[in-house]
């Protein structure tokens, strides 16, 4: 692609994403954070890209750390979105409100849906 | 195509295609966060691109080339998945913040290293301006993001203290380091080949300075540090997207970037500040005089019991609850829904008043609350729940402190004077929940405590609210 190509693709970028964060409420500022923050490890593709014309000990280091950093951006920051999100609750039904009240459901609830999140992300 | 550095010429338009519908997905999943039900499914999509990314790259022809590359990659992704999955899956909801923290450094960690590692690859010629420019930008973006954000993470989980902390000429100090940093860019970009200017020139003068514009900055700014770290780690991915001839990585680097810049720009302006003023740093140490003169013309204050909370709470029709970071430094988010639901079951209506820059990080006090099954829409922003204090019977503010003080509104002197807050000193009447009379993080008096419809109650707020709420069911 040329350089043209490229900026013309960011500032594009730049305005889609100005539309479409500005619409996200306060209430879901931290999930939202932490999402584009999952968003950001897309870097491990650089990692990924590098690793195979890449020699020496000092460089196969660099990269390995490098696509470490990037999964555990990736992995860690959906996977905890998903938890959060799983807590957003408008009022509660009568059903959930006695499971709430039961003891740790929701809990629970929430950490399995936040494994099924991650699953996606093993490739 | 036009060959950029001829290795990284990705010739399938197949791959191509995947990233395209790959950023397609993170824009579409994004945009089912702008509310609260569709936001499950918007983050799980925007998962499943990243999934189609991964896949993309490598599909790419020649990256499993090599013997070992496939294992290298593997190793990466192994230990990466054995630290992010159990860190996230247990994280506590009150250490989000750091957590955040910490995963933005590793992001911006892993821009710095690939910027490294590239600009060995065209080591002694051969490196395009085009790639090369956008290399060093990330290589001094992301080593800044990756220090600053492990600083944050150490002041946030309290290993560094959460007050500035400030050398003598640190404003000279950064500004030196950044042109150290800047200046080795350049002279690289020029055509010197050095990788001892590369290597201590832009990545240790960016890390020193990742550090020294961080440590100087106060606990309660952080909501505006971590937005700001984030939008770098966003934008120097997008960086090594255009040095890597990727669009996916540009797309969604840019929109992060965008995102942290938005959330930049709504936190400084919830606390009246400006970017640069915050970064500068050391509010806690530029506003330490007035703290000696506003405890002495003080007054005196009202302490309550549990029981005369109880009973005051019980025999409202409308009683706002104000949470800070006290709340959460409690972990009385629990405690505070008990409290909710007791005052429900004798007919009391209870909403939550949210300021944008209550916690540690910008919509800290939803998630916790969130976390203890509060329905999102009793949470009231500010702006709309200021015109419902003056009917409100009692609010009961819970770990809050500056963002609650009138002198924002009354007092022209008042270094958060203009600062938006919430005017919980309009209500019939007002409880405090603190564990001292300590000041709050700016170090300012509040006359919110001297007011005579003020009254305090001291402790542990967790403590606090569990003893209310067992007073309230025994009346």
């Amino acid at each position: 692609m040329s350089i043209v190509t490229e900026l013309a693709i960011l500032v594009l970028a730049a305005f889609v994403g100005f539309e479409v964060i500005s619409k996200v409420p306060n209430t879901l500022h931290t999930p939202l954070m932490s999402g584009t923050n999952a968003i950001h490890g897309i870097v491990v593709l650089g990692g990924l890209l590098l690793m195979h014309e890449s020699s020496g000990f000092l460089e196969h280091v660099l990269l390995v750390i490098a696509v470490m950093f990037g999964t555990i951006n990736v992995i860690g920051g959906f996977v905890v979105t998903d938890r959060m999100l799983g807590m957003f609750k408008r009022k509660p039904d009568p059903v959930a409100q006695v499971e709430a009240d039961a003891g740790d459901g929701t809990d629970s609830g929430a950490a399995g849906g936040a494994g099924a999140g991650g699953e996606g992300e093993r490739e | 195509m036009i060959g950029v550095g001829t290795v990284f010429v990705q010739s399938s338009s197949f791959v191509d295609a995947l990233y395209i519908v790959a950023f397609s997905l993170f824009i579409y999943g994004m945009s089912g966060l702008t509310g609260p039900r569709t936001a499950v499914r918007g983050n799980k999509i925007a998962a499943s691109g990243m999934a189609i990314a991964v896949l993309a790259t490598l599909l790419t022809k020649g990256v499993l080339h090599g013997g070992s590359t496939p294992w290298l990659i593997l190793l990466g992704v192994v230990l990466g998945t054995a630290v992010g999955i159990p860190a996230a899956v247990n994280v506590k909801m009150t250490q989000m913040p750091q957590m955040v923290a910490l995963f933005n450094g590793v992001g911006g960690g892993a821009v710095a290293l690939i910027a490294w590692v590239e600009y060995r690859h065209h080591f002694g010629g051969g490196f395009p301006l085009k790639v090369e420019i956008p290399s060093l930008f990330a290589a001094v973006v992301g080593s800044v993001s990756f220090w600053g954000s492990n600083i944050a993470f150490a002041k946030l989980q309290e290993i560094l203290p959460g007050r500035p902390i400030k050398l003598p000429g640190q404003s000279a100090i950064n500004l030196g380091l950044l042109v150290i940093a800047a200046a080795s860019a350049v002279v690289l970009a020029a055509g010197t080949h050095s990788q001892a200017l590369f290597v201590l020139g832009i990545l240790v003068s960016a890390a020193v300075l990742g550090n020294m514009v961080v440590l100087p900055i106060g606990g309660a700014d952080m909501p505006v540090v971590i937005s700001l770290l984030n939008a770098f780690t966003g934008l120097s991915a997008a960086a090594t997207g255009i040095a890597l001839d990727n669009s996916a990585l540009i797309v969604a680097g840019m929109i992060v970037g965008a995102s942290g810049s938005i959330l930049t720009n709504l936190m400084a302006k919830a606390m009246n500040r400006s970017v640069p003023a915050i970064v500068a740093g050391g509010f806690g140490g530029a506003v330490a005089a007035p703290l000696h003169s506003g405890g002495s013309d003080g007054g005196t204050v009202r302490s309550t019991s549990a029981q005369d909370v109880a009973i005051q709470l019980s025999y409202a029709r409308l009683v706002v609850i104000a949470p800070g970071y006290g709340m959460a430094v409690a972990q009385a988010q629990h405690a505070v829904r008990e409290l909710e639901r007791a005052l429900e079951a004798k007919g009391v209506e209870v909403k939550y008043a949210i300021h944008p820059v209550a916690g540690r990080m910008p919509g800290h006090m939803n998630v916790l609350l969130a976390e203890a099954d509060v329905p999102y829409d009793l949470l009231r922003e500010m702006d709309d729940i200021n015109p419902e204090f003056s009917r409100t019977d009692v609010t009961l503010v819970i770990g809050a402190n500056d963002v609650t003080n009138p002198a924002a509104k009354n007092e022209p002197g008042s270094p958060i004077y203009g600062m938006p807050i919430l005017e919980v000193d309009r209500s019939a009447a007002v409880v405090v929940l603190k564990r001292s009379m300590a000041s709050g993080f700016a170090g300012i008096d509040n006359p919110l405590f001297y007011d005579p419809k003020t009254s305090l109650l001291f402790g542990d707020a967790k403590a606090s609210v569990s003893q209310i709420t067992t007073e309230i069911q025994a009346l």
